[in-house]
């Protein structure tokens, strides 16, 4: 009886943690995603208005597209960035020694919050900001550049900045991976840095690159601070959106808005898994 | 079919950093449709000397000859060499075919094309069967083979192999070994073979080079590398001899008086470079040492039996004396057992001068 048990008993802790901690509050945010509401409370219910409002109005899909549009862009500089930096460590840092060293100084500025690595880029893109006056001071522009802050080009500097190093880390763990020997295989089939580059390195990097991308677009989607914070209130997002519904006590729409970009967030998920195998990667 | 070509190495010399010598100025003559062994010790240079004929080292002085062209400074695909690697080096996210036809990709030639020819090549190597496979789903020797496949592909003048056979158990060892030696046979290419395998390279070689630190100790044919060791070092590390060393305390025309430092002294025959008063070293072969009493003084000595080991066919003595130490006796069954030995019994051996081989003073 004990010994039928026992794996049962085994998984338990396990299964309760995530079942206290993620199953219940998403059970939670379905439930109330299909309750009623005013100003003042919510109310059990069950109705699809909530689904209705947000699916059916052009803001929503406004504010969808112009959270897809930044998970696309800083998907793109942070993959970019992202391999150029692993591709660095991995193959030109020959030491082990400094290979760490380097990666360490890579991690020290996420050792801060995310609140203070955005505060910190106030003062540098601000109107009167050290890059602009620099800008300005040696003639290089007649008048402050107003984009730098507080615009969407702030946003995705903001975010690339806080999310690259989650690009860096899986995309050099792959290619530490990478035997040697492979490299030379490849130069002793004839093949230049450019064809070993697209014809080994990147086909063996890919699982890197996925997680990399999973963790990337995963959090562009969520985030609602960087949004809020870099662009001045002059952009939105779906997250921004559910924030500031909370703020208004809307919780049945909010949580309705909750549903529909968690589907979103596990359908890229979904498509990213389908393009790459990265189970032999962990 | 391709051409073999001849390589010749003049004075190499690898160098890391500024005292770390891996390989001092070796001079070599490999004749085109060659199978030559590298055989040493780890860290006697033998891979840095193949790494250097493939282009994936660089030599720090001298100049690599392939055929009619220096190749020292050429890049690995443009010298007409191929290599094969210790761990086979395939490419894990392609295809046996994509990873066979990957060099005809790299020059460009059409998709069609290259797959046709890979699929020849596997079919040569018995792998066409296993064409849309990965590498990690074949097992070392199939993955061997694919290897073998991929570097011929070019049809290169000379195959370099790292310890080919080093990663197979010791079954499939033998059997890819003489798969190695059948394929050298039917292309009549030139092989370079880096072993650290005596055995493997008595099978296949037709030349042997036993290397230590960094130099060529000898090169020659296997029979020759066996009968007539040139130094202590390659009767040591090609085994089956016993190494006597000593100095010289007379000479005369038959040959000299060795001495050694516990007392014992052994009958040489006639060498140029024997000078009275020097240390010299001569090698006896294991299986052509008698049990029984010396014919002649200065042939054989008794000792201590140290050990006794059945070989299946033949004992393996081990005895000790005063300055011979390890002296290790290959003794028929049935001899052995018409007058067995225990361990820690005084035994007489005996052997002919004909056996006594007398080796050159080593390089080092």
């Amino acid at each position: 009886m004990i010994a039928r048990l026992a794996p049962y008993l085994q998984a338990a802790p396990l299964a309760l943690i995530l079942g206290a901690f993620l199953l219940l509050p998403l059970a939670a945010i379905v439930a109330v995603s299909f309750w009623d509401y005013d100003s003042v409370q919510i109310y059990p219910d069950f109705i699809t208005l909530n689904y209705v409002e947000a699916l059916g109005s052009w803001v929503t899909w406004k504010t969808y597209l112009n959270t897809l549009k930044f998970v696309a862009i800083v998907w793109a500089i942070t993959t970019v960035v992202g391999f150029l930096v692993a591709y660095f460590l991995a193959f030109h840092v020959r030491s082990a020694t400094m290979q760490m060293v380097l990666f360490l100084i890579c991690t020290v500025p996420f050792l801060t919050s995310n609140i203070i690595r955005m505060i910190s880029w106030v003062p540098f893109l601000g109107r009167n900001g050290l890059l602009n006056t620099t800008l300005v001071e040696l003639g290089i522009v007649p008048a402050p550049l107003e984009f730098l802050l507080f615009s969407e080009f702030a946003v995705v500097l903001a975010m690339v900045h806080l999310y690259v190093l989650f690009m860096v880390t899986p995309i050099f763990n792959s290619l530490m991976r990478i035997d040697r020997a492979l490299i030379e295989a490849a130069r002793d089939a004839g093949a230049n840095g450019w064809q070993t580059l697209t014809n080994v390195v990147i086909p063996l990097a890919k699982p890197g690159i996925a997680i990399g991308s999973i963790f990337v677009v995963t959090l562009v989607l969520g985030d609602f601070v960087t949004v809020r914070f870099m662009s001045g209130g002059q952009s939105a997002s779906v997250g921004l959106m559910i924030a500031n519904q909370i703020s208004l006590l809307q919780y049945p729409a909010a949580a309705a808005n909750a549903v529909a970009l968690l589907a979103l967030v596990l359908l890229m998920v979904a498509a990213m898994l389908r393009i790459v195998d990265i189970r032999k990667e962990l | 079919m391709p051409q073999a070509a001849e390589i010749d190495l003049a004075s190499v010399t690898k160098r890391y950093g500024d005292d770390a010598v891996a390989v001092d100025a070796i001079s070599l003559k490999i004749r085109a449709g060659t199978y030559c062994c590298l055989l040493g010790p780890s860290g006697c240079g033998k891979t840095s000397t193949l790494r250097m004929i493939a282009g994936h080292e660089s030599v720090t002085s001298g100049d690599i000859r392939l055929g009619d062209v220096v190749v020292t400074d050429l890049p690995p695909a443009r010298r007409g060499t191929s290599m094969m690697f210790q761990s086979y080096a395939l490419f894990p996210h392609l295809d046996l075919v994509d990873n066979v036809a990957f060099s005809l990709k790299m020059k460009g030639v059409a998709k069609a094309e290259r797959r046709e020819k890979a699929l020849g090549m596997l079919k040569l190597m018995h792998m066409d069967q296993y064409a849309s496979r990965r590498p990690a789903q074949l097992s070392g020797g199939q993955q061997q083979r694919v290897a073998l496949a991929r570097a011929l592909i070019t049809s290169p003048q000379a195959l370099l192999l790292d310890e080919p056979l080093s990663a197979l158990d010791p079954f499939l060892k033998v059997k890819m070994r003489q798969e190695l030696k059948r394929l050298q046979r039917d292309l009549g290419v030139t092989f370079v073979h880096v072993t650290h395998s005596q055995e493997e390279a008595m099978a296949l070689a037709d030349l042997v080079v036993v290397m230590s630190n960094g130099r060529i100790e000898q090169a020659a044919a296997p029979r020759d590398i066996f009968h007539r060791p040139a130094t202590a070092f390659v009767a040591s590390f090609m085994g089956e001899h016993n190494v006597l060393s000593g100095e010289v305390t007379a000479l005369d025309d038959a040959g000299a008086i060795l001495t050694c430092s516990g007392g014992a002294s052994f009958r040489l025959p006639a060498a140029a470079h024997l000078e009275l008063g020097a240390p010299a070293q001569a090698a006896v072969r294991r299986d052509r040492i008698r049990i029984g009493e010396a014919a002649a003084p200065g042939l054989g000595f008794t000792g201590h039996v140290r050990n006794v080991e059945y070989r299946g066919g033949s004992m393996k003595m081990t005895l000790d004396a005063p300055g011979v130490e390890d002296f290790t006796v290959y003794a028929d069954e049935a001899v052995f057992d018409s007058a067995p030995h225990e361990i820690g019994e005084a035994a007489p051996l005996a052997w002919s001068l004909a056996d006594v081989h007398v080796l050159l003073p080593s390089l080092q």
